[in-house]
């Protein structure tokens, strides 16, 4: 039978276009499908960045410019069961819906995870309530795709700044941007009161790199996209794959099925609606889900693909805990790349954590990277103010936009099979499928692990000179949430994994060590799905790295390997 | 001449704004960052093609570059499907009421401009506050677009002679420009 491709992709996003570059430089042929609009580069050769995106917070921040429109595609969410059918209807964890997907948004912070997250059933006691396991695979199989994986992205960063990072083969490809005044402020705080704070990797050229420019620090970053193209969002490997000429990319092409061949056993292809609500099939030899981790196990649920007792389950978010720190002075933190510094101290085991993690009847807790950030725009400033005499009083001062810090724990969330993906039982969406709905309660150790941590990143706030200081988590704690007006419950975190999670036993995981389905091996998943666990750091670079593994074994390429170098003392 | 407000109307939003975002020191109200014209404009998105609703881009001129924001773009016909239903309301028609009815922002306006009264713009600041405190799902509303209206880009009708951002030391937009390494790094 001739087929229309050899691969059909879901997904324009990191996951996505990393494997549509490995694969069409292997001489695939690839189509993808994106059921959002093309906002990023034009798909006519030279492939120009097309130049829609803008500093512009209305349109990006308010007006649902990169979608998902979330009166077109709602989600639902409730913490369990004993709420009903859902408690709220609209945005839940929206992640950009346009080509390029979250990488659009993303301000790129990039660090590797290290080799304990890759084993931490192994390494760590058990916790009650919580299923850890190991990954198929350890850092020192991927270390060489995350070599491969900054490359390709274009990382700036500094190899030596991070004391605690794991093992590396090499440098950076570039060296990092200017540090922002007010990461520059927190940071020597925070290694006054003994802690690391180091230069973050970015995805964001501090020099000219892959025929792009470099960042001019516009400040319109996180959240936004970049209008002069100095991101590692997927426009370069997408440019690569379509420079081929074996690329076909299709906008506004949503998939609504993973079709199979009568065996069962094998994916035949993609069925999708076009803009015109017209379907259409595209089969391939191999199907690639990079949907992103709340859309792919939707996507599999549908069509009734993938271990039914594991899809959808063990989805896990950063627990983020927020520590803000007002100054007397103002940051111009709308300068630069939104953050500039990371600090890694609270994963590690220190002994007051050990202490607070068995005051709370936990083995022990492990925190995330604290991101060293800053910075609003003034409309987001303004609506979190109240109208009258005290809105233009603060408007001035800008407690907010320009006078606060922000630390951002990305806490390690601990994988739970009630914590879910599954398909709404009766909202829908303008194509009129269901509605994915979240079901999630953290765990325990999320909630002791913010409560041990708060206060001592508001202490280094203070250390830096804030006159004030407070603390809030998301999802809200319970002592937080009674006192606060919540609309919208769902934990605002974009940082989605784990609802197809990989492994070796077929029972109880969904992929193998190489992303491929256990039950129909020509279907992989390339996106964060796969995660067994989450680490507490960001995902990106990870999938990123995974994905292209995964996509050379496909292509059959020789597998990367890599040697350590000793680190520069 | 406002696109879609009556000029009573806009009088109104124009005073309700600058109670929600009064005049402070050298700082502008609402009425005087043109809340009012930045509001009639969205509820009118759609008699312009493209309609009002996402600026151009990359660049606005003010730093550089070609005034691309002026030209404002496409929507797909699904994007103008929720953008009509946000602003028109679902008025019956099935392919709007998939989860339910929706109350467009055009009527919100019109029911809750009329809630505030006729001699609205005629009576005292106390009174306009009580007024708009005993219609607390319009001023939440209004609110939240005022702040919209004063401190978007100018091209979306508000924020007028850029004296929103200008009075906050906010520069805006600010490509192809952007800040030099010292700017970031530097303390002012
Ligand atoms: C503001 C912000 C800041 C962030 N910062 C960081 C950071 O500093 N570090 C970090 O590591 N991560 C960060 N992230 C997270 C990062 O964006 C995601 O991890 C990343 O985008 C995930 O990549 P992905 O390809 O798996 O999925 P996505 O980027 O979500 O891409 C999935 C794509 O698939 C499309 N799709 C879904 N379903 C279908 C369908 N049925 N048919 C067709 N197309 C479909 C979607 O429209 C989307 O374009 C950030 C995210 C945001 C929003
Ligand atoms: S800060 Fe740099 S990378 Fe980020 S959007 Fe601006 S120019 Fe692009």
């Amino acid at each position: 039978m001739v087929m229309d491709c050899d691969a059909v992709i879901v997904g324009t996003g990191p996951a996505g276009a990393t494997v549509a570059e490995v694969l069409t430089t292997a001489g695939w042929s690839v189509v993808m499908l994106e059921k959002g609009r093309n906002h990023l580069l034009s798909l006519d050769a030279p492939f120009e960045p097309l130049g829609e995106v803008s500093n512009d917070e209305l349109k990006l921040l308010f007006r649902h410019f990169l979608g998902p429109d979330p009166w077109l595609e709602p989600r639902t969410f409730r913490h369990d069961e004993t709420e009903g059918d859902r408690i709220h209807v609209g945005d839940v964890n929206n992640l950009p819906s346009t080509i390029g997907g979250g990488g659009i948004h993303a301000d790129g912070k990039l660090p590797r995870f290290r080799e304990i997250d890759f084993r931490i059933a192994s390494e760590l006691a058990p916790v009650d309530g919580a299923e850890l396991v190991d990954w198929p695979l350890d850092y020192d199989e991927l270390e060489p795709y995350y070599a491969e994986a900054e490359r390709v992205v274009g990382v700036a960063g500094d190899a030596d700044a991070n004391p605690f990072a794991a093992w590396r083969s090499g440098p950076y490809p570039m060296p990092p941007g200017p540090d922002m005044f007010c990461a520059a402020l927190t940071s020597d705080a925070a290694t006054q009161l003994g802690y690391h704070p180091y230069r973050a990797p970015t995805g964001v050229n501090s020099v000219e790199y892959d025929g792009r420019p470099a960042c001019n620090n516009c400040g319109f970053c996180g959240y936004f996209g970049c209008p002069i193209d100095a991101k590692g969002d997927p426009v370069a490997p997408l440019r690569h794959a379509l420079r081929t000429g074996r690329c076909d990319i299709r906008p506004e092409s949503y998939a609504t099925e993973v079709l199979l061949d009568s065996s069962g056993r094998k994916a035949r292809g993609v069925r999708y609606l076009d803009a015109d609500g017209n379907a259409h099939e595209v089969s391939a030899r191999h199907v690639v889900l990079g949907a992103g981790a709340f859309e792919t196990p939707r996507l599999l649920q549908r069509s009734g693909v993938g271990n039914a007792d594991v899809v959808g389950r063990f989805l896990m978010y950063h627990f983020q805990t927020f520590a803000m720190g007002i100054f007397p002075f103002r940051l111009h933190a709308h300068r630069g790349r939104s953050v500039t510094h990371l600090m890694d101290d609270p994963i590690l085991p220190d002994p007051a954590a050990d202490t607070a993690a068995r005051e709370a009847g936990l083995p022990w807790m492990r925190g995330g990277i604290v991101e060293h950030g800053g910075a609003s725009h003034p409309i987001t400033e303004a609506i979190h103010l109240s109208p009258g005499e005290d809105h233009t009083r603060l408007m001035l001062g800008s407690p907010m936009r320009d006078r606060m810090a922000v630390f951002t724990m990305q806490g390690e969330d601990l994988p739970q099979a009630t914590n879910r993906v599954d398909l709404d039982p009766h909202v829908t969406d303008a194509w009129g499928l269901p509605a994915g709905r979240v079901t999630y309660s953290p765990h325990r150790h999320e909630i002791e692990c913010a409560r041990h941590w708060a206060p001592r990143l508001e202490a280094v706030m203070r250390e830096a000179g804030a006159t004030h200081t407070f603390w809030a988590t998301s999802p809200a704690l319970p002592e937080h949430a009674a006192r606060r007006r919540i609309t919208n419950p769902s934990p605002i975190s974009r940082h989605v994994m784990g609802t197809a999670r990989m492994g070796n036993d077929a029972r109880t995981s969904v992929c193998d060590r190489w992303q491929r389905l256990h039950d129909v091996d020509n279907v992989l998943v390339a996106d964060s799905s796969v995660f067994p666990t989450g680490a507490g750091y960001g995902p990106t670079l990870t999938i990123v790295a995974l994905a292209i593994r995964a996509a050379r074994a496909l292509a059959d390429l020789e597998p990367l390997r890599s040697q350590r170098q000793a680190r520069v003392p | 001449m406002p696109v879609w407000l009556t000029e009573h109307e806009h009088a109104v939003v124009a005073a309700a704004a600058d109670r929600l975002i009064p005049p402070y020191d050298a700082h502008p109200g609402g009425a005087a960052l043109g809340v009012a014209d930045f509001i009639d404009a969205l509820l009118g998105a759609f008699t312009f093609d493209p309609p009002r609703i996402w600026a151009g881009g990359p660049f606005s001129g003010r730093a550089g570059g070609d005034p691309s924001f002026e030209q404002f773009m496409d929507l797909s016909a699904l994007e103008e499907l929720a953008w009509r239903t946000r602003i028109e309301g679902s008025k019956g028609m099935v392919e709007r009421e998939r989860n339910g009815a929706v109350i467009g922002w055009q009527q919100q306006y019109h029911e809750g401009i009329a809630a505030l009264g006729r001699d609205f713009c005629d009576v005292t600041p106390d009174e306009q506050d009580a007024r708009l405190d005993r219609n607390p799902e319009f001023k939440a509303l209004l609110y939240a677009q005022s702040c919209e209206g004063a401190y978007a880009a100018p091209e979306y009708g508000g924020n007028r002679g850029l004296r929103g951002w200008a009075s906050i030391q906010y520069d805006g937009d600010v490509q192809p420009r952007g800040y030099t390494d010292e700017e970031v790094a530097g303390r002012d």
